[in-house]
């Protein structure tokens, strides 16, 4: 039996007075693909960014891979790490973010070989090799020099998420991926996602596409109001909700 | 003679039959009229000066290069450059410290600023220009105990040109880390978190990521900078002096050639400063990739408009 890829346990978090997440606790196994769903300010998008520690915990451990990821455990007594450390442990977490945040002085290629260079100390042939396999397999072969600004917003998200396969993650972290996206650009970022999730990626997708969310979710996760209201297979969620705040939620966008 | 004036008139494509009519743009005679009267202003204060005696062309010609004014020139650009390094490391240096989430070292930053920023640049270098009459001698050792590695009579040290270099150096800073400043501070924060998410240390992040996006925000008050600097170090003459404008005040006060040899002054800064326009353009474009074309031009321009449609 191997250890899941993401544990929460009561993880909490606050931003001053209001508290953003009070004490959610999830698992997700290796190869998984979680959705999260949720209205605005439920509470999302900040566990996400909790994962790799791009926020700190108020409270509750996160374990990815069966490592904490911002701490070290001495006892009963949590020890932040220091950045460097915190970065090594990030490297291998992928995340992609819903305004893309491409490099934007920096050519597709760039974008995507700057973290194995940097952090990996690869060369820049190998790098670049396999900087342009990605590219492909994203449908962007022929843009590996243009520029961010010259590409389409549905372009960019694929750039970001060939710049984030470089790393070779174990976890993929997206938020909100296409909510950024004219309409017609969403289908292109979605066909990735979903051949990501095909070859057995380990994702944790904050969105509201439903409709992906039913066909590629193993298990979808309902919040509000900082808390998992439900949680299960899409079927069950996104078909008989149990919940009233889970009907509303998605009466509304269904 | 063929198919073509047929389909104009077909009813349902053209309400208006017959060729396609001509576009005439609008015309601008105020804006004409207006451009050609201040050209006129123009070439005759331009006339004016040109023939007037007291120029003495020749006499700006004999001192253009001459050797005083070269040896001048030559602590100008020294003066500029050194100073402008040292305002350029101190300031980011400092910038990093203000964006600090250490009280302490936001604190100091600030105090820093304020007193170089707030006291007049004269009263700083006539200050550093008499450091000698402050503390009498330098000593390097260990305080509160009579060891001491080095000792040297200030004078000695700190030269005229050194404590220059210390006045315009250190005022520099002061004012290069509040641009610095504002160019990090422009960088969407999306970008840092982008560059973590990845694995970049702060450091890495830094220097790869930020950095160079904030130079584009950096490079044209820098530049600025730079041209005040270059200006700025005529007030030397104040302490030493062996500057450009100080060289050609000297010559002056002997020969009264004063506006022939102000002329020579003008010429020689306009002309630094046009060379540093040019570095500064290029920097420009440097560091705009991605923002701006590679070799800007018209294909270029409508490329990047293009680009822009999708965000």
């Amino acid at each position: 039996m191997s250890t899941p890829m993401l544990v929460a346990e009561g993880v909490r978090k606050n931003f001053g007075d209001s508290e953003v997440l009070r004490g959610i606790d999830l698992t997700v196994g290796r190869g998984e693909v979680m959705c999260l769903l949720g209205p605005s300010g439920s509470g999302k998008s900040t566990f996400l960014r909790c994962v790799n520690h791009l926020e700190r915990l108020d409270g509750g451990l996160l374990h990815v891979d069966g490592e904490l990821v911002g701490y070290r455990r001495d006892g009963e007594v949590l020890h932040e790490l220091r950045p460097r450390e915190v970065a090594s442990r990030r490297a291998h977490i992928g995340m992609v973010f819903q305004r893309f945040h491409l490099f934007p002085h920096m050519t597709a290629l760039e974008n995507v070989i700057e973290a194995p260079r940097r952090v990996r100390k690869q060369s820049g042939e190998a790098a670049s090799a396999r900087a342009r396999e990605l590219l492909a397999r994203v449908g962007l072969a022929d843009k590996a020099d243009a520029y961010p600004s010259q590409l389409s917003g549905g372009q960019q998200q694929r750039v970001a998420i060939a710049r984030s396969l470089a790393m070779e993650p174990k976890l993929m972290l997206f938020d909100e991926p296409t909510s950024a996206l004219d309409p017609e650009l969403v289908g292109e970022v979605l066909t990735v996602m979903r051949d990501l999730a095909a070859s057995g990626m380990t994702m944790v997708v904050v969105t509201h596409e439903i409709a992906f969310a039913r066909e590629v979710a193993d298990q979808v996760i309902f919040m509000d109001g900082g808390v998992v209201v439900e949680s299960g297979p899409p079927d069950e969620v996104l078909t008989r909700p149990r919940h009233e705040r889970t009907k509303s939620f998605l009466g509304k966008v269904i | 003679m063929s198919t073509v004036p047929e389909l104009r008139t077909d009813p349902a494509s053209s309400p208006v039959p017959g060729p396609a009519p001509a576009i005439k743009p609008l015309r601008h005679p105020v804006r004409a009229a207006c451009g050609v009267l201040a050209l006129l202003c123009l070439a005759g204060v331009v006339w004016s000066v040109a023939k007037n005696p007291n120029l003495e062309w020749h006499t700006v010609g004999q001192y253009l290069f001459h050797e005083r004014t070269l040896s001048g020139l030559g602590v100008t650009l020294y003066l500029t450059v050194v100073c402008m390094l040292i305002a350029v490391v101190g300031g980011t240096v400092l910038a990093i410290m203000k964006l600090s989430d250490s009280f302490l070292l936001r604190t100091i930053a600030d105090g820093y600023i304020w007193l170089f920023r707030g006291v007049p640049l004269v009263v700083q270098l006539i200050f550093w220009g008499f450091l000698g009459a402050f503390y009498q001698r330098l000593t390097i050792g260990i305080p509160l105990t009579d060891v001491v590695f080095y000792s040297v009579e200030t004078n000695t040290l700190v030269t005229a040109t050194v404590a220059a270099v210390l006045a315009l150096g250190l005022n520099g800073v002061a004012y290069a880390a509040e641009i610095v400043r504002g160019g990090i501070a422009a960088v969407d924060a999306g970008q840092r978190e982008a560059a973590y998410a990845l694995g970049l240390t702060p450091a890495q992040t830094m220097r790869r990521i930020v950095l160079p996006q904030a130079m584009r925000v950096i490079v044209p008050p820098m530049g600025n900078e730079v041209i005040t600097m270059l200006k700025m170090t005529a007030l030397v003459s104040i302490i030493a002096g062996n500057d450009l404008m100080t060289n050609l005040q000297s010559i002056y006060s002997m020969n009264f050639k004063v506006i022939p040899l102000l002329m020579v002054a003008c010429v020689w800064y306009l002309a630094l400063t046009t060379a540093l326009t040019f570095g500064q353009r290029y920097l420009e474009r440097r560091f705009g990739r991605g923002t701006t074309a590679p070799r800007g031009g018209f294909g270029a321009r409508a490329a990047r408009t293009t680009g822009g449609e999708q965000a």
